[in-house]
């Protein structure tokens, strides 16, 4: 059996548990910059706010109901993220963080237990001991497992927040409940073709002929499939390695001159070679995104991406940020506001590993020089940039709503009288 | 180039399953240590205060209501989520969504909120409160 463990409302979980004011109220807590709202309480979701809503589309909304906005206070939830993940790990042993609220469990070899009762004592123990509030989903299967989850999550009194699928009638029940977005995986534009199939919910997925699948969509639509079907196809992920990095921000006001935008790029591509060298990877691949204002129907628009297909695998700053530049040149357009731009790395490997190139390879010099950058920026908090990186403008992200990081600083911890 | 071949080829033992133990430290000859087998981890506090770090948080003190039991304004608490509130221990708790520091006294049917020190009145929490249990104090950290 595998299952599937949610926090409820991460976000606006995490800053209940520190600020009880904001029990039993409406509360959202938006995204970098406070562009979006990327996590809703129950009570605002019951207002009809919508998952990634702009928040100046609803701004009357929030105030008409008095809705408490939040920015985003990632040292918060990434500590208590992983105190939820480690609890976990006490209680089952192979686990795949799938995300930083969400990890698929796997009881094989759990025969002899209960496993609901389990499930109801590793809820039980992660909200007592953190505060947060989960929900589990029991099934043969990951996917179903999902499908679980959303049972228990839609019905949280009657399930006491988990619920197990052990037979045919509780699968096929399950599904029927559950529309095609419901599906794990399954985009906007898949389930638009489902439909024109006359398929309306995930259980008219799964009665969908195997070959007609096979030959219309691709391998993973088949496992998932197969998945729900009962089947299992997919085993837990242990990758400890993201096969991506990306490094992206929304500009707090927009830029228009080609010079800061570069300084912005070469800031990006310069966390990305640190983030690489972290992990001791590589990468032979990077895309530069530029985006203007999509919301701003009245300006002009300009949205890119050049993939740039680097000459051998690297981590090197000095590497990425040349070609960065290079690529900017290349796609930057006079007159545009633009108002996001990024850096993505892909095609990882490990250095030791990585694959040598005939004709073209790094100066060996890079290695050392980076090595040394790195030492002294841990020391002395990034006093080494590059040429083109502004060592004077001080780049702050829009949080005009941030809570304190009552975990990670000793200045901020809760008050009690 | 008709020379014979004068290589020799050897077949591995995969047979014999001595293994050998890796002895990471290395091994040197001369005279050990005499300190080596009394060798012990340093005094940690955080160890020490720390039972059960998943379910661990620090607050502040906010006042003088505790300060017969040694909890003085600006004094930093452990807490630890995971220990069972009962009679007599301190316990951060929140009442009607305010956050307080009281010892804990219950009697049969009935709980109280005790402040520690004679100038404050118990609370006794009634049904028209809300009580959520936060956290147990273990211990204080103050500054001298």
């Amino acid at each position: 059996m595998y299952a599937l463990i949610d926090c409820n409302n991460f976000y606006v979980s995490c800053e209940r548990v520190f600020n009880p004011k904001l029990i039993n109220k409406p509360v959202v807590v938006l995204s970098n910059n406070d562009g979006c709202i990327i996590s809703r309480s129950d009570e605002a979701k019951r207002l009809g706010i919508p998952m990634g809503a702009p928040v100046f589309k609803y701004r009357s909304v929030l105030r008409k109901h008095g809705v408490q906005v939040l920015s985003s206070n990632y040292p918060l939830y990434a500590d208590m993220s992983h105190r939820v993940m480690s609890i976990l790990k006490r209680f089952v042993l192979d686990i795949e963080l799938y995300s930083i609220d969400e990890a698929f469990l796997s009881f094989h070899g759990y025969d002899n237990y209960n496993i609901y009762n389990y499930a109801l004592q590793i809820r039980k123990t992660i909200f007592k001991w953190t505060g947060i509030p989960t929900s589990i989903g029991i099934a043969p299967t990951k996917a179903l497992s999902k499908t679980a989850n959303k049972v228990a999550r839609r019905h949280p009194i009657k399930t006491k927040d988990v619920y197990i699928i052990n037979n045919e009638f509780k699968r096929i029940q399950a599904l029927k409940y559950s529309s095609l977005n419901d599906i794990w995986g399954i985009g906007r534009r898949l389930s638009k073709r489902l439909e024109d199939k006359g398929c309306r919910t995930a259980y008219d997925f799964t009665l969908l002929p195997k070959a007609w699948i096979r030959s219309n969509f691709s391998i993973v639509e088949f496992r998932l499939q197969q998945e729900l079907r009962g089947k299992s196809t997919l085993k837990l992920d242990f990758i400890k390695n993201k096969k991506s990095i990306a490094t992206t921000r929304t500009f707090e006001k927009p830029l228009k001159e080609l010079k800061q935008i570069k300084e912005r790029v070469a800031t990006f591509a310069v966390a990305c070679a640190e983030k690489l060298r972290k992990q001791g990877s590589v990468c032979n691949i990077m895309i530069i995104i530029l985006q203007s204002n999509f919301f701003r129907k009245d300006l002009k628009q300009h949205s890119t991406t050049k993939i740039v297909s680097l000459p051998y695998s690297t981590n090197s700053s000095l590497v990425l940020n040349n070609q960065a530049m290079y690529a900017v040149d290349q796609i930057f357009k006079n007159g545009i506001e633009y108002k996001k731009a990024g850096i993505i790395v892909s095609g990882l490997s490990q250095i030791n590993n990585s694959q040598l190139s005939m004709f073209d390879q790094e100066d060996p010099r890079h290695h050392n020089l980076m090595n040394a950058i790195d030492n002294i920026n841990f020391k002395y908090i990034d006093k080494v940039k590059l040429g083109n990186q502004n060592l004077k403008i001080k780049w702050k992200m829009k949080q005009n709503f941030l809570s304190p990081q009552y975990t990670t600083k000793l200045d901020d911890v809760i008050n009690v009288i | 180039m008709s020379k014979e071949s004068n290589l020799n080829f050897f077949i591995p033992d995969n047979e014999s399953t001595l293994d050998a133990i890796l002895i990471s430290s290395g091994i040197s000859a001369g005279f050990p240590s005499p300190a080596g087998d009394f060798k012990q981890d340093r005094i940690s506090l955080d160890r020490e205060l720390i039972k059960n770090k998943e379910a661990t948080f620090f607050a502040r003190v906010n006042g003088q209501s505790m300060i017969d039991a040694g909890l003085e304004d600006n004094d930093l608490l452990v807490i630890d989520r995971s220990l069972e509130p009962s009679n007599n221990k301190i316990a951060v708790c929140l009442i009607d969504g305010e956050f307080t520091v009281k010892r804990l006294r219950v009697e049969k049917e009935r709980i109280w909120l005790q402040p520690e020190n004679p100038s404050y009145s118990s609370i006794e929490v009634t049904e028209e409160n809300q009580l959520i249990i936060w956290g147990i104090v273990t211990n204080v950290i103050k500054k001298v």
